[in-house]
Parts: structure tokens; sequence; C-alpha cells
């Protein structure tokens, strides 16, 4: 299971719409070894497309040095489909390279309503986590938005003005 | 020369867990091809059957992505660096 902060997944959700019809995509470190996704850190889509991601390899160095640096890992890697469901694309499973990584697919494909799913990918192997919401108390009513993830494991998320 | 070279978890298989490892020669695909002598199956992680590297794995040496500098010719000296870090990518 993913928990994460409402704060955080907000903050996700609003960056996957700023970027539409583009990709966008960006990682949720955190300490290492804890499973807690606590610092947001938005990435540049080098490839600027609707299609595909690719964090730029510079600033992709240096956002791995720093994690370094505090202790930290890549507890959640996030991008979104923008035409597409919350689901990994073949492309998504066949370059998935952080085994211990919580895989969040944001889908923005339609405008007034935005789907989260988040995965574990291993080898090849794809397998669907529910997500736990924490602390959704900055607006009462978001929180009734939110389904939470375990039967079935999608988040259905409704975007605000 | 010898240069330090930094590992990523997924490839640590390879390294029995260490996270940074000492690599011989005087460009990066010496020292990659070196690495493979004791990490055997290392070079193939990281460069395809033409020589070059894959397309889904950075390289960096200090705070440059090799591809600016040569790639596979790049050249390395007494204390550089070289980092290796998978792209994070998808469609």
């Amino acid at each position: 299971m993913l928990t994460i902060d409402a704060a955080i997944l907000d903050a996700i959700v609003a960056h996957a719409r700023r970027d539409h019809p583009d990709e966008a995509c960006g990682i949720v470190a955190g300490p290492a070894g804890s499973d807690r996704p606590d610092r947001l850190i938005p990435m540049d889509n080098a490839e600027r497309s609707s299609t595909f991601y690719r964090f730029d390899a510079t600033q992709q160095l240096r956002v791995w040095r720093e994690m370094d640096d505090r202790d930290e890992e890549p507890v959640v890697i996030y991008h979104s489909h923008t035409a597409t469901p919350a689901e990994p694309s073949r492309t998504d499973v066949a370059l998935a390279a952080e085994p211990g990584a919580h895989y969040l697919l944001v889908s923005t494909r339609e405008p007034d309503r935005t789907e989260v799913r988040s995965f574990r990918i291993v080898d090849g192997s794809v397998n669907e986590e529910p997500v736990r919401v924490v602390n959704a108390t900055v607006d009462p009513a978001a929180v009734q938005s939110y389904l939470f993830g375990h039967n079935p494991v999608t988040v259905d998320y409704e975007c605000r003005a | 020369m010898t240069i330090e070279v930094r590992i990523p978890t997924i490839l640590r298989t390879y390294t029995d867990g260490a996270k940074a490892v000492e690599g011989d020669g005087d460009t990066i695909g010496e020292v990659l091809a070196d690495l493979d002598v004791r990490y055997p199956g290392i070079r193939d992680r990281l460069i395809t059957g033409e020589g070059a590297l894959h397309r889904f794995v950075n390289v960096y040496l200090n705070d440059e992505d090799v591809r600016f500098l040569g790639a596979v010719d790049a050249k390395v000296a007494t204390g550089d660096t070289v980092t290796i870090l998978p792209a994070v990518a998808g469609g």
C-alpha cells in the first residue's frame, strides 16, 4: 500500500494538470527505508511529449545526489498519462528501474476527473496496490471525493477549481 | 588510472551490494570494461552490442552527462568520479 499525504497528492495532480497535454513527471523522496514519501520534487520532462517522459539527466543527477546526502530515496516515482488510463504502459514496465519505488500514475485524460493509481513494478511484473490518503484536512469536501483504494484499488480524485 | 564508479541500486546485484567500486582505464569505455572483469555482466547492462551506451542508462563524469563529452570515448583522469543512474522514463 502507498500511504501519501493529501497535500502532496494534490500537488502531484496540480503538476499533471499544469503540464497537460504533455506528460508530467517527478518523485516524492523520503527517508531511506521509511516508505514515507514526504518531499515532493517535480522533474522536467526532457521529452516534452504527450506520449513519453524522461527525467532531465542533469537534473536527475543533482536530485539523486541530494537524496544521497540526506539519506533519502525515491519513495514515489510519478508521471501522468494524458490520453490513456492511469495504468503502466508497456514502456513504463520495460524501463522501470527502481524496484523499491511506488510507481504512481495520474491520468488527466478527462478534464474534470483525475484518476490516480499506484503500482509496484519489479523485473517486468506489475502489481497494483491501494493508495491511502492521509491528512486530508485542508479541504474537508475533498475527503469525500477520495475513494480509499482497497477494493477496487483505484483512487478517484476530483479536481477542484 | 583508478576511477571511483558509483553504482545504482538496481546494478548492485553485480557488485555484491557495493554502492561504489573502482575501475581502471583512460576512457569511460575502458573503465566499464574493467569493471566487467570483476563484476561479470555489468557491462552488458550499460553498453550495447555495438559498443554505444544504452539509451536509457545515464553515465556521468563528475557533474556532466558523458553524452556531451564523447560518451564511451570520454577521457577520465585520477580523481574523477563516474556515476551510473538508470534513466527514469516511460510512456
